[in-house]
């Protein structure tokens, strides 16, 4: 049985793998087998673990799981069109209460945090230490504080990009795009090593090539 | 009974010499502390053959308060340090112990948590309390051997039970008050200009190049008698970016319904489902064309990350659209996706504020909106004054913040004040 699982596994891997060549009956069959059955594991995982999980076993417990139930119930009447309507309240819940939920914590990580890492003395190591800090540090601090300023100047809609702001903002776009540039190599790199470990997959697991 | 030969007046008078000997040791002992049992067995020492100089000063001060600005089941104990507690001093850690009330006394106390000696002040959050019980606690200054990681011996000097103390839940975290006053700024700019967009005032949005485009891209479909695909990315209506792309697609759809152009949304999520097809249904409705509405336009594929890929990418290569719209929550698809997309000629808009993915996005698509302008295209293509003048009630905000770096760049500069500290808060 493991030698069937791998060679299908290794079967699975090379048809997705084919699509580099182009679309192709293999292609078809591979991806058609992981749709189906992604979709059908996940129905299976979201309710042994949301329906069975938490409100079956823990409706006793905790009354609010029947809020949670309700408004599930809720959505499921778009099933008859008479009433389908009402299945936006759910929809208005989730969208209203996340909304209020995630403003503090989204103001505190990208907004309060990242300004405060932003103010920094520019020619010191530390705040309070004077004016110690070595010719890299100082460039350093520079280019977060004038990058910081520039890309937040583009972030400005309300304002249009002309003259003195225009040129700031254009300054920001550049940083904005060196940054991308970066984290573009960065993450080619990652996705090297995801491709490495199929192809390790394969010669080592699969034709046991690679000891 | 005779006593033994050995026991002659002189060995009793000994005897009695060291017993009188022990009596006076015995409480000066106890003064200090008590001895415990190793938590071991094999060589240990038997504590009653401790000697007493091994037997560290008591700490003192323990306060216990419940623990404050938390959600409640929580208690702060503190003391001061033991004068036996410095570098190779005789306290090798301290240990918390706590007991539950019973008649207003200390019941049994049982160990709830140590601390390593060797700092200047000490504090022990006791995460694991009931609210609205009372509490007793003590400190003990442990003085140990330990080898192979096994106490041999101990010798413990414990404090006074501090208490009763309770945990209970507090209404306001106090530490976040920054946080607050912030969003109540923020919150004032931005319900201010939506008054003043609403009250007809022309609030100015500059181009934002990638929604400038979509008119483009929906007219390139529509004269190419291709399909349009929106892909709205991975996360669920309890995001913003989703809530955001589904703004757009309002405006795509009601293009593409006005064009006669297919518009087919695969999604990943059940409630997005439900929320674009109503979303598709009013903009074809408002284009006033409810009935080129079809039902399986919006579909699901399925929740899996490259399940959701690999199946987009099949369609794409097969229909080859004409255009394709990225906009949401994106992960590591998103090459696979846009760079599928860029290999079919489609012409594509991208939009998302996940940082780690904007790159892909600005290499294999036509235009991106980079992060906050996917939340400002809604308002641009809408105009909304709700919308636009949230846009501009931000843009002030963003105008504080940059206020606020230089002003306390050039502080923090010239040593005049800490001025970060302002926006210190806590996770």
């Amino acid at each position: 049985m493991e030698h069937f699982a791998l060679w299908l596994a290794a079967f699975l891997t090379l048809g997705i793998i084919s699509f580099l060549y182009k679309d192709n009956a293999w292609y078809k069959l591979t991806e058609a087998i992981f749709v189906g059955l992604s979709a059908g594991y996940w129905f299976v995982t979201l309710f042994w673990d949301n329906f069975y999980g938490k409100f079956w076993i823990g409706k006793g417990e905790h009354a609010y799981l029947y809020v949670g139930a309700f408004l599930g119930l809720l959505m499921l009447l778009r099933l008859i069109p008479k009433i389908g309507w009402i299945s936006r309240w759910p929809l208005s819940f989730i969208v209203g209460a996340t909304s209020g939920l995630w403003l503090i914590n989204y103001f505190s990580s990208n907004i309060m945090k990242q300004v405060q890492a932003t103010i920094f003395p520019l020619f010191s190591s530390q705040y309070g230490a004077g004016f110690d800090a070595g010719a890299a540090t100082v460039i350093g601090n520079l280019v977060i504080f004038l990058g910081t300023f520039t890309g937040l100047v583009y972030f400005f809609f309300s304002k249009e990009h002309k003259g003195a702001f225009g040129y700031t903002a254009k300054v920001g776009i550049w940083v904005i795009m060196i940054t991308f540039g970066a984290s573009f190599g960065y993450t080619v790199m990652s996705r090297m090593s995801l491709f490495i470990g199929r192809i390790d997959f394969l010669l080592s697991d699969w034709l046991g090539m690679i000891l | 009974m005779r006593l033994p030969a050995i026991l002659d007046r002189k060995a009793c008078a000994a005897f009695f010499v060291v017993l009188i000997f022990l009596f006076l040791l015995v409480p000066n002992a106890r003064s200090q502390g008590q001895a415990v049992k190793p938590d071991s067995i094999g060589r240990a020492i038997s504590p009653d053959s401790l000697s007493p100089d091994l037997y560290p000063q008591a700490a003192t001060r323990v306060e216990a308060i419940d623990t404050p600005n938390d959600a409640g089941e929580s208690i702060s104990i503190s003391w001061k340090k033991s004068i036996d507690d410095y570098d190779g001093g005789k306290v090798k850690v301290y240990r918390i112990y706590r007991a539950e009330v019973v008649n207003g006394q200390p019941g049994e106390f049982k160990e709830v948590g140590d601390i390593p000696a060797g700092h200047d002040k000490y504090s022990f959050q006791d995460g694991n309390t009931v609210d609205g019980v009372e509490y007793f606690y003590k400190v003990l200054a442990v003085n140990q051997l330990r080898e192979n990681n096994i106490a041999t011996w101990e010798a413990v000097s414990e404090t006074l039970p501090f208490g009763p103390i309770k945990s209970s839940a507090q209404w306001f975290d106090w530490r976040r008050i920054n946080a607050f006053i912030g969003v109540i700024i923020l919150s004032f700019f931005i319900i201010y200009f939506i008054q003043q967009a609403k009250s007809g005032k022309e609030l100015f949005i500059r181009k934002i190049a990638g929604m400038e485009a979509v008119d483009e891209a929906v007219g390139r479909a529509t004269e190419m008698g291709k399909k349009i695909y929106y892909v709205p990315g991975l996360s669920d209506m309890d995001n913003m970016q989703t809530i955001a792309s589904i703004n757009i697609l309002g405006r795509v759809a009601e293009l593409s319904a006005t064009y006669e152009t297919y518009l087919e949304v695969p999604v990943c999520r059940s409630m997005v489902m439900i929320t674009a097809k109503e979303v598709v249904k009013e903009a074809y409705s408002k284009a006033g064309r409810p009935d080129t509405f079809q039902e399986d336009q919006v579909h699901y594929l399925t929740d899996d990350q490259f399940g959701y890929a690999a199946g987009i990418d099949g369609m794409v290569v097969r229909e080859k659209p004409a255009t394709i719209f990225y906009m949401g929550t994106f992960y590591a698809e998103s090459l696979i996706l846009a760079e599928t997309g860029n290999s079919i000629g489609a012409i594509q808009i991208a939009g998302t504020a996940m940082p780690s993915q904007l790159p892909f996005f600005v290499a294999a698509c036509d235009y991106t909106l980079i992060g906050e302008e996917l939340f400002a295209a809604s308002a641009y293509l809408s105009k909304e004054p709700k919308l636009i003048g949230s846009v501009k009630g931000q843009d002030i905000g963003k105008g504080i913040m940059l206020a606020a770096i230089v002003i306390g760049i050039i502080l923090e500069t010239f040593n005049i004040w800490n001025f970060s500290r302002l926006f210190s808060v806590i996770d």
